[in-house]
């Protein structure tokens, strides 16, 4: 059986990295094919070059024995391929339909385009209507969206990108159920992932990448996670650890926090309570869009909250900004790591001043002293393990997960009494995001409490003593981690939005 | 004071009149700001329009000719400012500062020896019997043919971006350029079509003013009509109708104050002089408390990396 499309040899380099080294892989029809590897280990360049986004410089592809090269995403389209972006590549602003007709080659007039999304989302069990406003629906709707603009052009090969990271685990099953009758009806599915345990229920088969290398290919269902995580990273991991420490005081605690979004498509708080006490780490989960942003916004101080609302150590802090709550010990590391966390176009001791001024004495009456920055961002550099040739470095200039190191490490290293992180390994490596976990960890152990706000609930479940989860701004009440079940934690993220299983 | 002598049905004629050349040269920054392409450089174009549009006519004694070159000149000099965004990649908001500082240096040089030369004047549209309509006939069937390209130019333009896949794949650029790149949308392209069409509508409204509101050449005539077309476009929510509705509400402000000057009404000049910008401000602030948006790329620089 020759295979429905087959890579061989395929290159591409671009100035000072070699993002695809000689990658050969085959993929069956109906077969479901994951594609695996850390961030920087070229699968996003390779399934580039299946749609035709960028052209390989050596290699050549084949679909079905002949010869496949498509110059754009539309001939690639035209051959049988889509593709689910992982940021959906969506306009806000347009209707469901309209943005499905701008993803085809000749989309009918309206009316019957959005009977044939009707009859497909039905077909599907992906409940979707029409008319609706792209910007008003959850990410779990948006990605149907994405899927069913793909399954109305009959694909041979569908390219998934990371398609879980914003699903709730109800979303996720939902999601499986689509893609086995998919596979099932001859359709292949390219499943590019870093959760494993997603993989081995899925996936037939499994390519792992490194360092744009073909490292290993294995059969999810036979192999491991650990093994499959260790050839992804090319050595052994450590699991975070604790020490057993015991819980002090309560050092925050929030009292019907409620606030407006400050943006148009944003989730306002709404009545939120929570106390948190010394040398706890409480986990934040739910599906992104649910508040996350805004109760980092509220908790850091970049929205000032009404009397009574947020209580550090006793003391009313609702009113203070920013840098009057991390003087009295209140730190935060938001998700955006270029632009929110760190100045991209300034050099790691500039950012290390901007938020290390008031607690490590960076600043005197006015005055900045620089030596002491920069030996600030060394410390940081030397204790968190981050990559760069020195502190004089631009923080865009670094890779995602050291930057991330950077940004975690400048936080932790202020000796906060609470630290606020959202997202704190989003788009890190397996090996950097275990090395953040540790250092959350160790904080609480030396006597912080952490709030850890992240849509991994694979990473909640390994750091928190407790789990709340978000949902359309409200905030569940906290149950201990330990014990708690998938089910369980998918209803308290307010299970899948807007929808029910479909039974077909 | 007498205000007897305000004819309210000249009034509304000459209102249109007014409102065409804010109408014109708003309706073209509206399809380039839809496109996602923040040009500040409107004036200028409108005032390179105005002399290319004055001198042709005054050559070749046509003012339809005169058009056509006002048009063109105000895309030539828009092709500039394409170039320094789509291609430089340079700031738009730069660029169409330095363009619209280019532009009346540029007209005030090329129109040195037409000062003071009256243009040839463009004859209204003859509808017949239909302009004998009382009242109706006079405000309706009485205008230049510009004026009545311009209301279908608005016509042409909301229907273009409601109905059609073109409008469908304009707006779409506008609101999300990387997306658009990923479904394979030729963005640059699309946007420097959506530049020269802005500058050609803002030559044409340069044009109208130097050729039918004013029939004569003097430097710096647009007198800032270009920044009422950029801000009504704001302000109208980037709706076409809106704008419409903003050029006619301004024109005819402008109009009632001239006429309430005319007629010795005791409120000092300079309040009413300041009338038109005020109300029709206020009245679009309002109409766009919905939840209309700016297109989300717009004045983004879009690069086509990786």
């Amino acid at each position: 059986m020759t295979a429905l499309l087959s890579l061989s040899g395929l290159t591409k380099a671009y100035p000072g990295v070699i993002a695809n080294d000689d990658v050969s892989l085959d993929i069956a029809a109906g077969e479901v094919h994951a594609l695996l590897g850390e961030n920087g280990a070229g699968k996003s360049t390779l399934v580039k070059m299946i749609y035709g986004l960028v052209m390989p410089d050596t290699g050549s592809m084949a679909m079905n024995g002949a010869p496949y090269a498509p110059a754009e995403p539309r001939a690639a389209r035209a051959a049988g391929v889509g593709m689910v972006f992982q940021h959906f590549s969506l306009f806000d602003a347009l209707s469901v339909a309209e943005n499905i007709a701008l993803g085809m080659e000749h989309a009918p007039k309206m009316r019957e385009l959005s009977r044939r999304i009707r009859e497909v989302s039905d077909t599907y069990g992906l409940p979707l209507s029409p008319d609706r406003i792209v910007g008003d629906l959850s990410a779990g709707e948006r990605q149907r969206v994405e899927i069913i603009r793909c399954l109305l052009q009959d694909p041979k090969l569908l390219i998934m990108d990371e398609p879980t990271s914003v699903l709730t685990p109800q979303e996720v099953e939902i999601l499986f159920q689509t893609l086995r009758k998919l596979s099932a009806e001859g359709t292949a599915i390219l499943y590019i992932s870093h959760k494993l345990e997603e993989i081995r229920s899925l996936c037939d088969s499994a390519t792992i990448l490194r360092l744009g290398r073909v490292v290993g290919t294995c059969v999810p269902r036979e192999t491991t996670a650990r093994d499959m995580a260790e050839m992804m990273v090319g050595k052994v991991l450590a699991t975070p650890t604790r020490a057993t420490s015991q819980l002090g005081d309560v050092v925050l605690s929030l009292n019907g926090l409620s606030l407006p979004s400050p943006h148009a498509f944003g989730m306002p708080l709404r009545d939120i309570h929570v106390t948190l006490r010394a040398g706890e780490v409480l986990g934040i989960g739910g599906v992104a869009g649910n508040g996350q942003d805004e109760l980092l916004a509220a908790l850091s101080g970049e929205m000032t909250a009404g009397p009574g609302m947020i209580a550090l150590k006793g003391e009313d802090i609702g009113r203070l900004g920013p840098t009057a709550r991390r003087v009295r010990g209140l730190l935060s590391a938001p998700e955006e790591r270029l632009g929110h966390a760190a100045a991209p176009d300034m050099s790691l001791t500039e950012n290390a001043m901007l938020t290390g001024a008031a607690r490590e004495g960076l600043e005197r009456r006015g005055m900045l002293d620089w030596a002491a920055a920069r030996s600030f961002a060394k410390r940081i550099i030397a204790e968190f393990d981050v990559r760069t040739p020195g502190p004089g470095n631009a923080a865009r200039s670094l890779s995602g997960g050291n930057l991330q190191k950077f940004v975690i490490g400048r936080e932790v290293l202020q000796r906060p009494d609470v630290l606020v992180v959202n997202q704190p390994t989003w788009g890190v490596d397996a090996s950097a995001a275990a090395a953040i976990r540790q250092a959350l960890l160790d904080l609480a152990t030396g006597g912080a409490a952490v709030i850890a706000i992240s849509q991994d609930l694979d990473e909640l479940m390994e750091i928190s003593d407790r789990f709340a989860a978000l949902n359309e701004g409200r905030l569940s009440d906290p149950r201990p981690a330990q014990g708690l079940s998938v089910e369980e934690i998918g209803l308290m993220m307010g299970g899948a939005h807007g929808m029910e299983v479909a039974h077909v | 004071m007498d205000l007897s002598v305000i004819n309210p049905v000249l009034l509304i004629a000459a209102l249109m009149s007014a409102a065409t050349p804010i109408l014109l040269a708003a309706t073209g920054e509206l399809v380039a700001e839809r496109a996602g392409v923040l040009n500040l450089g409107v004036e200028g174009m409108m005032i390179v329009g105005a002399i290319c549009g004055f001198a042709v006519a005054v050559e070749s004694g046509s003012p339809a000719l005169g058009f056509v070159a006002a048009a063109a000149g105000g895309a030539l000099l828009s092709l500039l400012f394409a170039f320094l965004t789509q291609v430089t990649l340079a700031n738009q908001v730069a660029s169409g500062l330095a363009l619209t500082l280019f532009g009346l240096g540029l007209s005030a040089l090329l129109g040195q020896g037409y000062v003071g030369v009256k243009p040839p004047s463009m004859p209204d549209v003859n509808f017949g019997a239909l302009a004998d309509i009382p009242i109706l006939g006079r405000i309706l069937f009485s205008h230049d043919p510009v004026l009545y390209f311009g209301l279908a130019l608005v016509a042409a333009v909301w229907a273009l971006l409601k109905f059609t896949r073109a409008g469908l794949i304009l707006r779409a650029v506008g609101e999300n350029h990387d997306a658009a790149h990923a479904l394979g949308l030729k963005v640059v392209r699309i946007r420097v079509l959506a530049i020269l069409f802005g500058g050609a509508c803002a030559g044409l409204g340069g044009a109208y003013i130097s050729l039918i509101r004013v029939p004569q050449w003097t430097e710096g005539m647009t007198a800032g009509v270009g920044w009422i077309a950029l801000a009504l476009v704001v302000f109208a929510s980037w709706k076409p109708w809106r704008v419409l509705l903003g050029a006619y509400l301004f024109g005819g402000i402008t109009q009632l104050q001239l006429n309430l000057q005319g007629a010795g009404v005791a409120i000092p000049v300079e309040y009413l002089a300041m009338s038109p910008y005020l109300v029709t401000i206020l009245v679009l602030v309002i109409l766009s408390a919905d939840k209309s948006r700016a297109p989300a790329s717009l004045g983004r620089i879009f690069h086509a990396s990786s």
